[in-house]
């Protein structure tokens, strides 16, 4: 992974002093609250319903065994034992006191971490596949890149107060699993006419109140123009997206006011102007960036080794974990393995101070001192040696850490919801565990395969109900909490939007609509159709029919 | 008297920003100032404003362009970008593409709600002087230009991004 090196440490060492002295004056009452929102909030920092909450950056999800062992500190110290894995991949902690907070940011610096751009209205934290660097299918590791545009967006002078919030996802495997369709600005990894690695340059995507795909704005660039495509994008939007109304802030809406056509040619008209300039990036700085992301020591092993063989034969729950929770390596004798966080009881994302200290033990005895966060909330050991698999699960299953519902229905995506967000107009994790206590058949789960549920509290989509093929959002009706219920939504490749299937359920109804929706499902499938084929087969009516048929 | 900051100490200040103006009789009424007047206002009187005894320069509020002064940028000695509130980050952009794609070298100024937490990043996109807020600590301001020593942009303050010189 990426080592700082002095200028690195420099900037995040002043970065905590700064904050130290914004705080200081802050609390002194020098500062106004309206004055200390944004710089709180560019570090991660929000004052919330039941207590502040810090959202802490994992560049692109990517974290060390020593990074986690901070994290269970942080979680022990300063939060009530625990911690929350995000969609966004990065790790929240809810309860630290203000006062604390550049003491926690020293913390984190120690170890390469910081809270910067966490939130606020400026560039967040870049995300990307989380089978970076060893899925089978990659064009090229973006990590790299994610690395280069880190550097970039970070303390980005002009960029610091847009219009609003602005994420940027990089993908380079053809399973896109980085949402990256749906963000502010996509960047894919594409080969050009000459066979040369560059990037496909998407804009205008996103979730929330409007959600929408994005659309291309670059077809090609240069890997070397990176930066300056990326820059004009901002600064177009940075000059012309609306200010004047919060909810119509984001770039998707500037995109479609303008319309694609004229926003891509004053981009264009932007980019002609800085291309070649300063910011070009080097074949140096590339291969720099590149050098922290090769491959691990591998030893030289078979796929299917005999050990493997074996306990996929004698034991049935670690043949089912196996098939859920494994995927293949780019490396014979390797395996991509998902830890599923999301057993029942236990709020999706939620990672206790001894299970965190408890991943960093596992990750450096079988994956190298490394994890990734997922945007599923769940934690990946990325090289993990197929003949040790079996006793890794053994050690998984010790602390909880083995559930195998992972990809199905029960492995939801959930925000914090009114349990803990002030924005919340209903709670999330308790429908979440009412809908893992209806399906709680692990057989039942495989047979109905991929199905995404997501949750939502909020218009905010922080649980990115949009796209779950069932997707749950929490509605305000006259003071009391609903769920509206929407179907056919996907993050992956062929990004697609849920439609709502009508009038919005209580709380207690919510397990039996969906268990309804699986029935038609489970009607309506021919041989190997997954919910969303079928879905896109039958269309809505279906559903709604039986949704909302009268009891007999 | 608002206070300014240039070159690194608070300056006297030579000029006298008018925030909105009917018409051009107001300044023949104070001959010989230098005045700062709004773009709109620049525009609509120019010809009067060229007879005027003293120096006029011109503000651009944040829903301003710099690109539509293109052409008549050399006569002014300085210019200055309004923030009406310190979170509109337009005139960040603004002041860059002055400096950076129009080559302006004369002064920019950031004049409006200028506070102690942002010069950092304004000085990095290419503003020279810096008006700040009357409530605003002095000594504290002058300290957040050195906040950090490095950045990773190519920044007016330093054209090579940090990647090419590692
Ligand atoms: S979706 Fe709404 S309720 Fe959920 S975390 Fe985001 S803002 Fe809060």
């Amino acid at each position: 992974m990426y080592q700082y090196d002095k200028y690195d440490h420099q900037m995040l060492a002043d970065r905590v002093a700064q904050f130290r002295d914004q705080t200081a004056r802050y609390l002194d009452g020098q500062l106004s609250d309206a004055e200390f929102l944004p710089l709180r909030l560019q570090n991660g920092l929000y004052i919330q319903r039941l207590a502040p909450m810090l959202r802490i950056a994992v560049p692109y999800g990517l974290l060390s065994s020593t990074q986690l062992r901070k994290l269970a500190f942080i979680a022990r110290h300063y939060d009530k034992g625990y911690g929350h894995l995000t969609t966004r991949q990065n790790v929240q902690f809810n309860w630290p006191a203000l006062e604390d907070v550049p003491d926690l940011l020293a913390h984190l610096a120690e170890v390469e971490m910081h809270a910067i751009q966490t939130s606020g209205n400026c560039i967040r934290n870049t995300t990307t596949d989380q089978f970076a660097g060893v899925a089978e299918d990659e064009l090229e590791d973006s990590r790299a890149y994610c690395e280069i545009i880190r550097q970039w967006s970070t303390f980005h002078p002009e960029f610091a107060f847009l219009p609003r919030k602005f994420k940027i996802a990089v993908c380079g495997t053809k399973d896109d699993q980085a949402a990256t369709q749906v963000h502010d600005i996509g960047v894919y990894l594409v080969k050009g006419h000459n066979d040369e690695v560059g990037f496909r340059i998407l804009a205008g995507g996103g979730l929330g109140r409007t959600p929408v795909i994005g659309q291309e704005v670059f077809d090609y660039v240069e890997k070397k123009h990176l930066l300056t495509a990326l820059e004009a994008i901002l600064r177009v939007y940075n000059r012309h997206g609306r200010r004047d109304n919060k909810y119509k802030a984001r770039i998707k809406i500037l995109v479609r006011e303008t319309g694609i056509e004229e926003f891509r040619t004053q981009v264009h008209a932007e980019w002609e102007r800085i291309k070649d300039g300063p910011q070009t990036l080097t074949d140096e700085e590339i291969e720099r960036c590149k050098s922290y992301f090769v491959d691990p020591a591998y030893v030289e092993a078979e796929d299917s080794p005999e050990e493997l063989s074996q306990a996929l034969k004698s034991n049935v729950l670690f043949n089912g974990w196996f098939q859920q929770n494994v995927r293949p390596h780019k490396k014979p004798g390797y395996a991509i393995v998902t830890a599923c966080l999301k057993e029942t009881g236990i709020a999706p994302g939620d990672v206790t101070d001894n299970q965190l200290d408890y991943i960093a033990d596992l990750a450096d005895e079988f994956s190298f001192g490394e994890v990734r966060v997922t945007h599923h909330q769940n934690i990946v050991f990325a090289d993990v040696e197929q003949s040790k698999l079996f006793s890794f699960w053994h050690k998984l299953k010790e602390r909880s850490l083995a559930s195998m519902n992972l990809g199905l229905l029960t492995d939801m995506i959930c925000c914090p919801g009114g349990d803990f967000c002030a924005l919340a107009n209903a709670k999330s994790i308790p429908i979440a565990e009412s809908i893992q206590r209806e399906f709680e058949d692990i057989e039942e789960l495989k047979a109905l395969g991929e199905l995404r549920i997501n949750i939502s509290g909020c218009m905010n989509a922080c649980g990115h109900h949009h796209v779950g093929n069932i997707g749950i959002l929490g509605v305000d009706k006259k003071g009391e909490e609903f769920y509206q219920v929407s179907l056919g939504g996907s993050s992956k490749n062929e990004a697609s939007l849920g439609k709502i299937i009508g009038p919005s359920f209580a709380q207690e109804e919510i397990p039996a609509v969906v268990r309804k929706i699986v029935n038609v499902y489970e009607a309506q499938k021919t041989t190997d159709e997954s919910f969303l084929e079928t879905y896109k087969r039958v269309g809505i009516d279906p559903f709604k029919e039986k949704v909302y048929a009268k009891a007999d | 008297m608002p206070k300014l900051i240039k070159n690194g100490e608070i300056t006297q200040d030579i000029w006298t920003v008018l925030s909105e103006a009917s018409g051009p009789e107001i300044l023949r009424a104070v001959p010989g100032k230098n005045f700062i007047v709004p773009l709109e206002f620049w525009k609509l009187y120019r010809e009067e404003l060229e007879e005027y005894d003293g120096d006029i320069s011109i503000w651009l509020d944040s829903d301003e362009n710099v690109n539509d002064i293109d052409s008549d940028l050399s006569q002014f000695p300085l210019i200055a970008l309004n923030f009406p509130v310190f979170s509109d980050g337009r005139s960040y952009t603004n002041a860059r593409e002055l400096r950076e794609i129009m080559g302006f070298d004369g002064e920019v100024r950031a004049i409006g709600d200028v506070l102690r937490d942002q010069l950092f990043y304004m000085a990095r996109c290419g503003f020279d002087a810096f008006q700040i807020r009357y409530d605003q600590d002095s000594e504290a301001c002058l300290a957040a230009f050195t906040d950090f020593e490095i950045g990773y942009q190519s920044s007016i303050v330093e054209p090579v991004p940090l990647f090419r010189r590692r």
